[in-house]
């Protein structure tokens, strides 16, 4: 008989980790970035310095943080096109992030993925991927990759809540399980996609049932906590380590900006919005790091100055960057090199 | 005459017919309480109700089977794609449920519906947000495939789209939404199939359709400055292609150039290539050229959306050697 699952199991979302010094500022160092780095890009998209579809991750940045903190280098993370701040928390330089945005020959998919399509292969980050749900089977096969080798790697796999209603997520799931792929799923549940809140997508409202279907273990996380996400994704970690097989995370987050640039989110109230910003993730941290005596406020100034060089750096780097060629439209289409395209 | 957006004139045509049959109902993601997510059935929600214009979780592949089987089930479902970039996500219901019921069955089960949302580029979106799948709907029996590049004909095509009794590809773009157009008061019906002349001329043919014939027109304008006379002729509709117009114009002008965005193997153009060469062999002055995209995806930089696009340039250089200028 296979083992029943009625219910997702709720976290006890109170922290048992101690978490030294060391993390708490590398969190708020790496959030800081984050924030300050899409504060910049909405300014630059206004200018028209970056251009197309540009999807905020501003207000999830504890997500993001929490899952880096509890992985390895050699982890592997796949996301959707909210891509900029995995990409800047997997380790690679903001200069190429903003090079990306920017779309110049410099950026980490050489201007030619932009936003939504960061990728680096060095960062062992495969990548932000524009079809919703899309990324969900591919977290899948990364995983099974790392199974077949023998190697103990295992792959974050994220996605939105509105990805969550994609057939793609169900057939996986159940393939993930019962190959025990050593993957986390996890869906950022920022309360809505695009202008559509969870609610009125399901009758479901705690996401994390989801995984009973497939008998996957399921835990309902906080979201606005670093603390909270690595404690979950440690967890999620070892079992998949062992061989345990997968574990499906809701973690629950708001993003405060519209879904991309040009959605005024006219769908929720300012209340909404300003009650999810008093638990803002870097407020929080600060707070923790005051009240343990891990910083200052001098600290926390220092790191200001700090972050804005690099955001300064990182602008003037993808100002002064080139185009790419447009011959470079041939380019990385084909591993062949002589492929016999179409030209008139 | 009034002048009004390619937007509001989807809107009027969808309105329009849902007044007149209550069968008809529209579903997509976006489309009810966001009023489209561009804005083409702005107000539909408040018009006609949650029971008609209805709201669906981003599941492609779900509600696009969904519309199909309510189509069996003698309703006229209209099925939005907020692109047709995602459309691949549902292709299985559109290809092996909605193109084949009516023949598998005999006859028994007709699918009346549409599948409707913009196709092909719309700026610097990346590749997986701009592609142009026309000719591969155009592929399959069993589907029409309508691709209107003006309001007027939005309105007077769609019109027709929803009266018809098969399932029917109706492609628009994001780039065209905003764009303003004569169309009238009163209701008219435009024949899916049939292709028009927008231009006489007597030099040159170039077929076209989509918004990239507004590439056509300038290079039109600039060629007619050197004193080369384009017909231009606008397919309107992709499946079925009325070969009829774009022959009878050859043998007049002796010259074509067709234009389209999409990549260029086994496309449209490879298509009315084949039939033209076939059909008017003995017509042609000259080799029959054509502008696709590049045959690659779209990068996100402009120097590549630049590159890849049918530009004036193109057409113009195009023309000119079916001319030997
Ligand atoms: C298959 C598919 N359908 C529709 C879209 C258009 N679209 C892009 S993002 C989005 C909303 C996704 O919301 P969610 O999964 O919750 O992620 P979030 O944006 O909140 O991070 C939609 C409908 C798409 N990119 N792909
Ligand atoms: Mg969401």
């Amino acid at each position: 008989m296979p083992k029943f699952i009625s219910f997702a199991v709720l976290r006890n979302n109170m922290v048992k980790t101690k978490f030294t010094k060391e993390t708490y500022e590398s969190w708020y160092e790496q959030m800081l970035l984050m924030r300050r780095f899409e504060e910049k890009s909405a300014q630059l998209y206004g200018q028209q310095k970056i251009k197309g579809f540009c999807h905020l991750y501003i207000g999830q940045e504890a997500v993001v943080a929490g899952t880096v903190s509890a992985t390895r280098k050699d982890d592997r993370h796949i996301t959707a096109y909210r891509d900029h701040a995995h990409a800047i928390a997997l380790g690679i330089p903001s200069r190429e992030v903003m090079a990306e945005l920017f779309g110049k020959v410099t950026g980490c998919s050489k201007g030619k993925g932009g936003s939504m399509h960061m990728f680096s292969k060095e960062h062992n980050f495969f990548g932000g991927h524009g079809i919703v749900g899309g990324q969900i089977p591919l977290g899948a096969g990364i995983a099974l990759a790392d199974q077949y080798r023998g190697g103990d790697q295992v792959t974050i796999c994220s996605f939105g809540d509105g990805a969550a209603r994609q057939g793609a997520l169900h057939e996986t799931f159940n393939m993930a399980m019962l190959w025990k792929l050593p993957v986390i799923f996890i869906v950022e549940n920022n309360g809505y996609a695009m202008g559509t809140s969870v609610e009125r997508t399901t009758n479901v409202l705690d996401m994390s049932v989801i995984g009973a279907g497939y008998a996957m273990p399921s835990f309902v996380v906080d979201g606005m906590k670093p603390e909270t996400v690595h404690e979950a994704i440690a967890e999620a970690v070892e079992r998949a380590r062992k061989g345990d097989g997968p574990t499906y995370l809701e973690i629950r987050t708001y993003r405060y900006r519209g879904h991309s640039m040009s959605d005024p989110a006219k769908y929720r109230t300012k209340e909404e919005v300003e009650d999810y910003k008093k638990k803002d993730p870097l407020e929080v941290v600060k707070t923790t790091m005051l009240k343990n005596k891990f910083a200052d406020e001098k600290w926390f100034d220092e790191m200001e100055t700090k972050i804005e060089a690099i955001i300064n750096d990182s602008v003037e780097f993808a100002e002064n960057s080139a185009w790419p060629e447009p011959e470079a439209l041939w380019e990385d289409v084909y591993v062949q090199s002589d492929y016999p395209f179409i030209r008139e | 005459m009034r002048s009004i957006q390619y937007r509001e004139a989807l809107r009027e045509a969808l309105s329009e017919e849902m007044r007149k049959d209550p069968n008809i109902f529209l579903l997509g993601e976006e489309v009810a309480e966001y009023n489209g997510a561009y804005k083409v059935s702005q107000g539909m929600l408040d018009e006609f109700g949650a029971k008609r214009i209805i709201d669906t979780p981003i599941a492609e592949l779900g509600f696009a089977g969904i519309g199909v089987g309510a189509a069996m089930n003698g309703l006229r479902p209209i099925v939005e794609f907020m692109t047709f970039n995602f459309s691949l996500v549902a292709i299985d219901q559109v290809i092996n449920a909605a193109a084949k019921i009516y023949q598998m069955s005999g006859g028994q089960f007709n699918i009346p519906m549409v599948f409707r949302g913009p196709t092909g580029s719309a700026g610097q979106l990346g590749a997986q947000h701009s592609q142009a799948f026309e000719n591969w709907y155009a592929n399959c029996p069993g589907l029409k495939v309508v691709v209107p590049s003006n309001p007027y004909d939005a309105k007077g095509l769609l019109k027709s789209a929803i009266l018809d009794n098969d399932p029917v590809i109706f492609m628009e773009s994001e780039q065209m939404y905003g764009d303003k157009g004569e169309v009238p008061e009163e209701e008219y019906y435009l024949p899916i199939g049939k292709a028009v002349i927008k231009n006489e001329g007597t030099d040159v043919t170039i077929v076209s359709f989509g918004k990239i014939i507004k590439v056509v027109y300038q290079a039109a304008e600039q060629l007619a400055k050197d004193g080369i006379s384009v017909e231009v002729i606008d397919l309107r509709t992709v499946r079925p292609i009325d070969y009829d117009t774009i022959i009878e114009s050859v043998k007049k002008t002796n010259r074509l150039v067709i234009v389209e965005e999409a990549w260029p193997l086994a496309s449209i153009s490879s298509e009315i290539t084949y039939m033209v060469q076939k059909n008017a062999f003995d017509y042609l002055d000259a080799p029959i050229r054509r502008v696709t995209t590049e045959d690659t995806p779209l990068g996100y930089a402009p120097t590549f959306v630049q590159a890849f696009l049918p530009s004036v340039d193109k057409v113009v250089k195009a023309v000119k050697s079916v001319m030997y200028r």
